[in-house]
């Protein structure tokens, strides 16, 4: 009988010692997965160095971010990444004017003015927009709009910065919109009675009360909004036309960074000056978005000591 | 100009933005609808192209899609899950945490061409997966990293504590409660991040340039190892490389697109609901 129990607590201790490895293992692989997506950002930001940096033995820093003429394919090849820059630099400007008003605007007329049904509607609304595949507004942009800029300016060619712009701003609204409503929704409802009950009308309480009030969240949606069209790869490979020269006007066509990494990593030699070239502007790319990102988060921060 | 007068035009003016957002995903969609469904035929889906793209079906595209997806979410879900377990479950607010958190945040935020070029790097020439399904779907898989995560983590929030309490104090161990309250409990949100990724995934093009896509293949891939068509990249072939590309070609694979891109959403929704329906609390 003794020995019996015994032989239970035994067992009982046992089996207490596996599930205690159990949750130590267990716990510690989750811990582990749970980092992952610090070693994937800084895997990027490792190859994107490897095979970038190498470029800089043959070409100067300086001459690369400042020298105005990309002919990565002439004898001797030119790496100057300036019309690039400007490309992506008008294209976004461009793209951030429209569709910045546009998307606070639908995102106040969402959040303060609409009905509950036309607020369903365009909620639904917004959110398809974010799932259209950006590959199928470039071919929409192409056969539709850039006829109808090419008539109307009368151009040589629809295919310009204008163009990728317009299709950019429809692209960017979602984004702006969907996290500026956000910040129009955390205004205390305090803050909006108080206006109206001191004899404000609704316009004046949205202009003067609440779009103050969440202002530090609109500009973060606006940043990200720029983020997502200056990263933007199809829509301007597909509409912009594709000249890799700094544009006079806004009726050019242009060449942005992004697009450029797409339309000619096909034709490299892997591990040649090209191919680095292309990596290096994707390291510039990749800073660019992390200093985006780290403006959005600083404006969301400076809203949170600001309460 | 009276406050009420100016406020009706401005009123006006925020009524426009809201419809101007409204009426040209009304027209795209009408567009493709109109131009597109012609072309949706039985052998428009089941056959491969002919005539060097212009005429034929997109069956191989379609396939490529499937493929490339399933595997992609198949490992961005395992992944995203744990991670989200992670930072909701066991890590407190440490400088490990609020690290995770920048770094997912950025990974959002990094252009998708760019984790092309890393795909690239990594996957097709460091690891020498070569162009390959493997190399895309793993390039994509990370790509949606950041939706699965921020999803799942939505989910548990959703959780109430006192389930976890109850479990906890039924003797249970941290573990089984993760596995038997909590991630069931999660499931519907963790659905609609996991769909969310895949429509995400399924329209993504710049990714998959360098690192999966083929131009034409005859037959369909028979190992991870091989190159894939997908609809995506199709399209972009099909729109802007193939001078005389027939309009059913063109239209018909971007309807078909956007349909598999707005149905897996859909499904989501419709998965979630139904899931939600059964809940008690």
């Amino acid at each position: 009988m003794e020995r019996n129990t015994a032989i239970v607590k035994k067992s009982a201790g046992v089996k207490r010692k596996t599930a205690r490895f159990k949750e130590f293992a267990w716990e510690k692989s989750i811990a582990v997965l749970g980092s992952i997506s610090i070693v994937i950002l800084a895997l990027i930001f490792l190859f994107l160095v490897k095979d970038g940096i190498p470029l800089f033995r043959h070409v100067g820093v300086a001459e690369f971010l400042f020298g105005n003429t990309w002919r990565p394919i002439s004898e001797p090849p030119v790496f100057g990444i300036l019309p690039l820059i400007a490309g992506s630099i008008i294209v976004t400007l461009a793209a951030a004017a429209m569709s910045v008003p546009m998307g606070v605007g639908c995102a106040i007329y969402i959040a303060e003015i609409a009905d509950p049904r036309a607020k369903e509607f365009l909620k639904v609304v917004v959110e398809l927009i974010a799932g259209i595949p950006s590959v199928v507004l470039g071919f929409i942009g192409v056969l539709t709009l850039a006829p109808f800029v090419q008539e109307m300016f009368d151009l040589p060619t629809g295919l310009t910065a204008f163009t990728g712009a317009v299709v950019l701003a429809f692209m960017a609204v979602p984004t702006i919109a969907t996290i500026s409503e956000d910040a129009i929704y955390s205004v205390p409802r305090e803050y909006r009675e108080a206006s109206l009950a001191m004899g404000a009308t609704r316009w004046q309480t949205i202009y003067k009360v609440i779009i103050p009030a969440s202002s530090s969240g609109i500009l973060a949606a606006s940043l990200l909004g720029v983020g997502r069209v200056i990263g933007e790869t199809m829509v301007v490979m597909m509409v912009c036309g594709n000249a890799p020269v700094i544009p006079n006007t806004i009726f050019q066509p242009v060449r942005t960074m992004t697009a450029t990494i797409a339309a000619e990593m096909g034709e490299t030699v892997h591990g040649g000056d090209h191919y680095m070239a292309l990596f290096a502007v994707g390291l510039a790319l990749f800073a660019i978005s992390f200093a985006i990102n780290a403006a959005a988060s600083g404006a969301v921060r400076r809203r949170g000591a600001g309460a | 100009m009276s406050a009420k007068s100016s406020e009706r035009a401005a009123f006006l003016a925020l009524r426009i933005c809201g419809y101007a957002v409204a009426a040209p995903i009304l027209l795209i969609l009408g567009l493709l609808i109109v131009k597109g469904a012609p072309a949706l035929s039985a052998e428009f889906l089941l056959s491969a192209p002919r005539m060097g793209l212009k005429e034929g079906g997109i069956f191989p595209a379609i396939v490529g899609t499937v493929i490339l997806v399933a595997l992609a979410i198949s490992v961005a879900l395992p992944l995203g899950v744990a991670c989200a377990v992670y930072l909701n479950e066991y890590a407190g607010d440490s400088r490990l945490t609020r690290l995770i958190r920048l770094s997912i945040v950025n990974l959002a935020g990094v252009p998708s061409v760019v984790f092309g070029l890393f795909g690239l790097g990594l996957f097709v020439l460091f690891l020498k997966f070569g162009v390959s399904i493997l190399s895309g779907s793993l390039t994509l898989a990370f790509l949606i990293l950041p939706v699965v995560i921020t999803a799942s983590e939505e989910a548990l929030t959703s959780v109430p504590k006192s389930f976890r309490e109850a479990s906890l104090a039924l003797g249970a161990t941290k573990m089984q409660t993760i596995l038997r309250v909590v991630l069931p409990n999660a499931l519907p949100g963790m659905l609609t991040g996991a769909i969310l990724g895949v429509s995400r995934a399924a329209g993504e093009t710049a990714p998959i340039l360098f690192t999966v896509a083929a131009f034409y293949l005859p037959r369909l891939p028979s190992s991870i190892f091989d190159q894939a068509m997908a609809l995506p990249y199709h399209l972009y072939i099909v729109s802007t490389q193939v001078p005389g590309a027939s309009e059913t070609v063109k239209y018909g694979t971007a309807l078909v697109l956007v349909s598999l891109a707005f149905g897996l959403n859909l499904v989501a929704i419709i998965a979630r609901n139904r899931i939600r329906k059964q809940r008690k609390w």
